[in-house]
């Protein structure tokens, strides 16, 4: 009865029927050739649409982020007076110390207005702090930390790459704009003019900033000197402690549901509980890995190891599901064959189903370690979500030093006031997404080239 | 059963480096994030020209810094709590409750709060009344009470632009939001003579509880995320007011326009003064039974509130704190580790 035998050209005999050619398509035949193709454009639009966010996402963020790669420096002759940055004059890096950053503007100001005078650089209207503003808070830092190792430099003339002013910097990315600059009050249109002859002279240049994956996170005031080193080491090692704690445990997990457990209703409850772990939301984790891990068990906050035990409890649901989807994807026959030889269950086990479902189980763990990657909600709570300017030593000690993470350092820097951080923001997801790119390429290629088929 | 051995082995290793962990050298800082960013710029300093492990300074909030700060006394705590209000009496008792009997506030300087509108957009003088005339849920008008009318900046006071009124204010749980009902509705409530006629419509309580309450129309946004959404919202309705904290403002010149208050154009200078009337003291809380187990933390206390990291032309002064003209008190009772009484 269906419409191809009642009307669709094959009909045989009855009087009324009408002859109908093959080659010429009826009415009903056309509608179902115009659904199909209707079908197949929703599917061609869907994918359209998706590709679409896609690239628009990807569009904006690398026009956002790719600017934090790159970064201007001056690099002036500095007179370090001895004034300034020795004042008992014993040249002792300990009585030195006493003299605060802070005190090092003045000493990068002046190098710069006498390098303005020296360069016949005329401006009007150049004010003493718009020669400070020039250069990056960082700059102080750096200035001091080097004469204090190297007693020597006071009284003498360095010429060292310093950082500049996020302003600055701003204006070689098109943040800045003479229009812009007339009204912030962090900058003005003399410096702008300043900093062009500057460009122009040579000393000021813009280069690949590799600081901004190697160094720390700087405060709000210093966003030119802000990396992810620290959040890069500190998800390193989270996902170190996922990895070890996660996959043996859910491995061992999915084993013994799988291939040993006996199905009772105990081990329905498992499972279903299992599934219902896997959609708990992420913050919920956070809250356990609080009471748990810091107040009951008193790890220390901030510290990459309660991150990482937080994250393997999130991550073992999925890894168990997919692990147990790779166990039943190995055909019975193969259980069957080893069994028939006499092979013990464990043996089959370990030596035929297992290694016949790596490829399955280590595509979910990358997957899963992915998810765990980008994740901030949990961390919220347990005190990652925070400003840390050291790195953490290597492990194990590492484990239980202060650390970020990388999506919660996109988060705190989406947070602040100065949009240069905005830059560094979107520059952070690029990162991310490199790495996350990375560990889905890698789990493509383990199923690419481990994977049997029957 | 490598398998087996692994977790075992894994287990077990984290097991012993869980009770191996070490004593704690950093100090940890939680709070306010009003407070957050002067914070983190003190904390980088300390730990650049000190010899101490740098502080780690997380947000979360007043309420959520000082709950956590309230928990009691040990390692697993925090040492430092910022709040952009004084602790209340509350608070104050939870954390005697808990053991935490020493407390140590400190008042590290002033932070203003001001109206900015898109940089591309008309000129605001704005006043108390004007502004509550504008968002308030009901005003008086000749001499009833009825929900607000008012739908055209002009319409409140026909000095200021005629464009619709649209405004972003902090939601309820940010500490900004108090101040605005205190120092703007409720001041502006007043200057309207509005709350006399509310107390006689509504009785003592309601009457005076009327005067902060902010029209849902949708002509006033609560945001409930920080100051870049705020900003971000102007972006996308120009006409719009936000309502921003002073160092937000000074650091996105470049995109908003600051409105003046009864004729009083906001900086550290006026809010120094006392001429700009709406700011609030900011304050952290130092917890002083740890002062000798966590090193540097009395040293950081000291360092956060002196003259070249907090007073005049400081770096905190220059991202927008207003600085405190008490600062020596302040520095002085820091030194002397006197700790605070209980709140009124």
């Amino acid at each position: 009865m269906s419409d191809a035998t009642s009307a669709g050209p094959r009909r045989v005999g009855g009087p009324a029927a009408a002859r109908t050619s093959l080659l010429v398509a009826d009415a009903r035949t056309k509608r179902r050739n115009a659904a199909e193709a209707r079908f197949r454009a929703y599917g061609v639009i869907a994918i359209a649409v998706a590709m679409l966010a896609l690239f628009f996402l990807m569009f904006t963020i690398l026009r956002d982020g790719s600017g934090a790669f790159w970064q201007t420096y001056v690099k002036i002759p500095v007179a370090i007076d001895a004034a300034v940055v020795d004042p008992k004059g014993n040249r002792d890096p300990s009585e030195m110390d006493d003299v605060l950053t802070m005190s090092y503007a003045g000493v990068l100001q002046d190098a710069l207005a006498r390098w303005t005078a020296d360069n016949g650089v005329e401006i009007e209207g150049l004010k003493d702090s718009d020669y400070a503003g020039v250069f990056s808070n960082q700059a102080r830092a750096q200035l001091r930390n080097m004469v204090l190792q190297n007693p020597e430099l006071v009284d003498q003339t360095v010429e060292v790459p310093v950082l500049a002013a996020s302003t600055i910097d701003g204006m070689f990315k098109g943040r800045v704009t003479e229009a812009s600059a007339a009204i912030d009050k962090r900058t003005s249109v003399a410096q702008f003019q300043l900093a062009n002859a500057m460009e122009e002279k040579g000393a000021l240049a813009t280069r690949f900033n590799w600081d901004f994956v190697t160094q720390p996170d700087a405060s709000d005031n210093r966003a030119e000197a802000a990396g992810l080193g620290v959040a890069i080491i500190g998800s390193a090692y989270m996902m170190l402690i996922v990895l070890v704690l996660s996959l043996p445990i859910g491995v061992a997990t999915s084993i013994y549901l799988e291939e040993f457990a006996p199905k009772n209703k105990l081990t329905d409850l498992i499972e279903v509980n299992i599934s219902n772990l896997a959609a708990v939301p992420s913050i919920v984790f956070g809250i356990l890995g609080l009471a748990a891990f810091i107040n009951f068990m008193g790890l220390p906050r901030s510290a990459p190891i309660v991150g990482g035990l937080v994250l393997t409890l999130m991550t073992l649901p999925t890894i168990i599901i997919s692990t147990r989807a790779a166990l039943r994807a190995v055909p019975p026959s193969i259980r069957d064959a080893a069994l028939g030889v006499g092979a013990s269950k464990m043996q089959t086990v370990f030596h035929h189903v297992l290694p016949l479902a790596m490829p399955g189980i280590l595509t979910g763990t990358i997957i899963g370690l992915a998810q765990a990657l980008g994740e901030t909600a949990p961390l919220l709570l347990i005190g990652m979500v925070a400003f840390v300017t050291e790195y953490p030593a290597a492990p194990p000690e590492g484990l239980f030093e202060p650390a970020s993470a990388l999506p919660v350092q996109v988060y705190n820097w989406t947070q602040r006031a100065d949009s240069a951080f905005f830059e560094r923001a979107s520059g952070a997801i690029i990162v991310l997404l490199a790495f996350l790119f990375a560990m889905n390429l890698v789990a493509i290629i383990l199923r690419r080239r481990f994977e049997r088929r029957w | 059963m490598n398998m087996m051995k692994m977790t075992a082995s894994a287990l077990a290793a984290a097991a012993l480096s869980a009770t191996a962990a070490s004593a704690r050298d950093n100090i940890q800082v939680a709070g306010s994030s009003t407070v957050l960013p002067y914070a983190t710029i003190a904390a980088e300093a300390f730990a650049e020209n000190t010899d101490f492990a740098a502080p780690v300074v997380e947000g979360g909030g007043s309420s959520a810094g000082l709950k956590q700060f309230c928990e009691g006394v040990g390692e697993s705590g925090i040492d430092v709590a910022n709040a952009s209000r004084p602790m209340k009496k509350a608070e104050f008792e939870a954390c005697q409750a808990n053991g935490v009997t020493d407390i140590m506030e400190v008042r590290l300087g002033y932070d203003g709060i001001v109206f900015a509108s898109a940089v591309s957009g008309a000129d605001f003088a704005l006043t108390p009344k004007d502004v509550f005339n504008a968002l308030a849920a009901e005003v008086v008008v000749d001499g009833a009470v009825v929900a607000n009318p008012n739908t055209t900046w002009n319409q409140v006071n026909p000095d200021l632009p005629e464009q619709p009124i649209l405004a972003f204010i902090p939601g309820t749980k940010h500490g900004t939001r108090e101040v605005f009902e205190e120092k703007v509705m409720i001041a502006g409530c007043e200057e309207a003579g509005a709350q006399e006629a509310f107390v006689a419509a509504k009785g003592e309580d309601d009457g005076e509880a009327a005067c902060s309450k902010v029209r849902t129309d949708g002509r006033s946004v609560d945001i409930d995320g920080d100051y870049t959404e705020t900003l971000a919202r102007l972006g996308s309705s120009p006409e719009g007011v936000g309502v921003f904290g002073l160092s937000f403002y000074e650091n996105n010149t470049d995109k908003l326009k600051v409105a003046t208050m009864s004729g009083v154009t906001p900086s550290t200078e006026t809010i120094a003064s006392g001429e700009y009337p709406v700011s609030r003291p900011l304050f952290f809380y130092v917890k002083k039974q740890h002062i000798g187990t966590i090193p540097g933390l009395k040293e950081f206390a000291s360092f956060f509130v002196s003259d070249p990291v907090a007073g005049d032309g400081s770096p905190l002064a220059n991202y927008g704190l207003v600085p405190d003209p008490e600062l020596p008190a302040t520095q002085a009772a820091v030194d002397a580790e006197t700790t605070m009484t209980a709140p009124e």
